[in-house]
């Protein structure tokens, strides 16, 4: 019963937040709702007894995606007026989309494909069962391929992304600290000899 | 005598409670929720007597490094005592604080912004054991849980300084994410070689699997990634060296420039509450928690056996809390390129290296650690 007072509240939360996330005005509220719906998923998949995945879903999507997404949204200068302006005239092709997009997603949800009738009801696990170590073993023996050929993608995507913001290296104001570690005092400050300053007969400043 | 109490409280408070008030059915439940509530309370209100005290100390340390006495003057009852009175007043005096909210600023969002700073922070200490059974909650991916909350604790700061419609937080705020978002990488590979070396994301386990002597204990074989992951939470919690966010001689207090009060408060519990949670952490996984430290000498042992495992836990943590103080009055701040060049350039490199070597070290069955 628990259980599904703790199902409902979290899928109206996120059901509430997501809309929320389209609805908003202002985007920094927008992804502060995204936020409040990865938690609401977060929470859904710990009902189902996936902790390893719950959490890496607030680490990675919470903890640190959405920060940087929230970073890049507060610094840009968005003009809320010229946002909303296209709102009646793209409502029509809105709907259309949405509700193409509903029909399509209960079409593969009913048909005979998804087997909907043949899910049953989690099994309950005991306290010694680790889904890390079994999501582990599945991942490195039998999708271990696939596995590698992601993780060679996001390198990939990776090394794009920093040779493209390198590109500009003419106009790259960085420093190089293993420069600026082997500076010595001679090259930056030359030490003049030189007498002291005769004191003149006629007077004239001391200083 | 802290489980006297409990098994104290819940039958002559709690018991008495659940079955005057509610019908029989649900007694059983809402007893297990109230003893969970005390349970919370038992770890959150020493927690913040910590943090209240924590700040005192702060003050008095760093004052005779710099040869100065530190508060000294507020007592009880005429008293002066050290000048302990002190958090107390603060607490006070900060709490009859007016709360000004800026006219310009987002009203809910400032107002939310240091409740997200706080929450993680002691949400976190669900998982910590402070020994063999007291545990709050023996979760599976205690570990994975511990680095999640750690880096929500940025939130806080982000929308506090977006919040506050100010330069100066905003400036702050920018400069705490990127560099929260750098380290926390860092760290995230420092936890993945104590997972290796443990493995097991249970916090108890990890402990346990430390067992032996002080050469057991994990500093040895992941020295370096024990001085990465303090490091990283110094850097984590804002604390000086890499204290940018507030740099209060740049952008004069970062992203709470714009708090006063209760609301400014609760950001510097957040910030003290962090400290003690990378304190007891480092405590945790690195330096063997509740096991003692003379554990496998011959005499020494026996002799010690009396200490309840709790208190070298403690001693350990106030042992890390004590380090903050102490690099705060040493260093001075770092520049905001040379702590991102840190981060990305030094630490996670020799975190990568260093969990190839563990791994190896694992794989071998290296004694006396891996045997």
């Amino acid at each position: 019963m628990i259980e599904q007072i703790v199902f409902y509240l979290f899928s109206g939360l996120l059901l509430l937040s997501a809309s929320m996330v389209v609805v908003m005005r202002n985007p920094i509220h927008s992804a502060l709702f995204l936020v409040l719906s990865f938690f609401a998923s977060a929470a859904i998949w710990l009902l189902l007894q996936a902790e390893f995945l719950a959490i890496t879903l607030v680490l990675v999507y919470v903890g640190a995606v959405m920060v940087l997404f929230l970073f890049v949204v507060m610094m840009l200068d968005i003009n809320l007026v010229k946002v909303r302006e296209g709102f009646a005239r793209f409502l029509p092709v809105g709907i259309t989309v949405a509700v193409l997009m509903v029909v399509a997603m209960g079409l593969v949800v009913g048909s005979d494909y998804f087997l909907s009738d043949t899910y049953m009801a989690i099994k309950s696990v005991g306290p010694d069962y680790s889904n890390t170590k079994e999501l582990g073993m599945t991942l490195y023996t039998e999708y271990l391929y696939q596995f590698e050929i992601a993780g060679a993608i996001l390198l990939v995507a990776i090394i794009a992304a920093i040779s493209l913001s390198m590109s500009k290296s003419k106009v790259n104001k960085s420093i190089s600290p293993e420069d600026q570690v082997f500076v010595k005092k001679a090259d930056r400050l030359r030490v003049v000899k030189m007498q002291s300053e005769q004191k003149t007969k006629s007077g004239g400043s001391e200083a | 005598m802290l489980d006297i109490i409990y098994q104290f409280i819940s039958q002559n408070v709690l018991l008495p409670i659940t079955t005057i008030l509610l019908p029989v059915d649900y007694q059983a439940q809402a007893l297990t929720v109230l003893q969970t509530v005390v349970k919370i309370l038992s770890i959150l209100v020493p927690v913040l007597i910590t943090v209240a005290y924590f700040t005192y100390a702060e003050r008095k340390i760093i004052g005779f490094i710099q040869g100065r006495i530190g508060p000294n003057r507020v007592g009880f009852f005429g008293f002066s005592l050290w000048g302990l009175g002190q958090p107390i007043a603060d607490a006070v005096k900060l709490i009859v604080k007016e709360i000004i909210v800026p006219s310009s600023s987002n009203r809910a969002l400032f107002i939310m912004a240091p409740i997200l700073s706080l929450a993680p922070s002691l949400a976190a200490w669900a998982v910590i054991p402070f020994d063999d059974t007291k545990v709050l909650a023996n979760v599976n991916a205690g570990l994975l849980y511990v680095l999640a909350l750690t880096s929500l604790a940025v939130y806080g700061v982000i929308i506090a300084g977006w919040a506050s419609n100010s330069k100066y937080a905003f400036l702050g705020a920018m400069r705490s994410a990127a560099q929260i978002v750098s380290y926390e990488i860092a760290m995230g590979f420092a936890l993945v070689g104590v997972l290796v070396a443990a493995g097991s994301l249970n916090l108890g386990d990890i402990v346990n699997s430390q067992a032996g002597s002080v050469i057991h204990w994990f500093w040895i074989p992941l020295f370096p990634l024990f001085v990465i992951y303090f490091i990283s939470g110094l850097a984590e919690t804002n604390r000086a060296p890499f204290d940018v966010a507030e740099g209060e001689s740049e952008i004069v207090a970062g992203f709470h420039v714009e708090y006063g009060g209760m609301a400014f408060s609760v950001f510097f519990m957040a910030e003290y509450a962090n400290m003690i949670l990378i304190a007891v952490l480092s405590a945790i996984m690195f330096c063997g928690g509740w096991l003692s430290p003379f554990q496998g000498i011959p005499g020494l042992e026996d002799l010690f056996t009396w200490v309840p495992p709790m208190f070298w836990l403690l001693a350990k943590t106030s042992f890390f809390m004590f380090l903050f103080l102490w690099f705060r009055a040493t260093f001075p701040r770092y520049r905001y390129d040379q702590i991102m060049r840190l981060g990305w350039k030094v630490f996670i490199p020799l975190t990568i290296v260093w969990l190839v070597v563990v791994s190896a070290l694992v794989v071998t069955n290296t004694p006396p650690w891996f045997n």
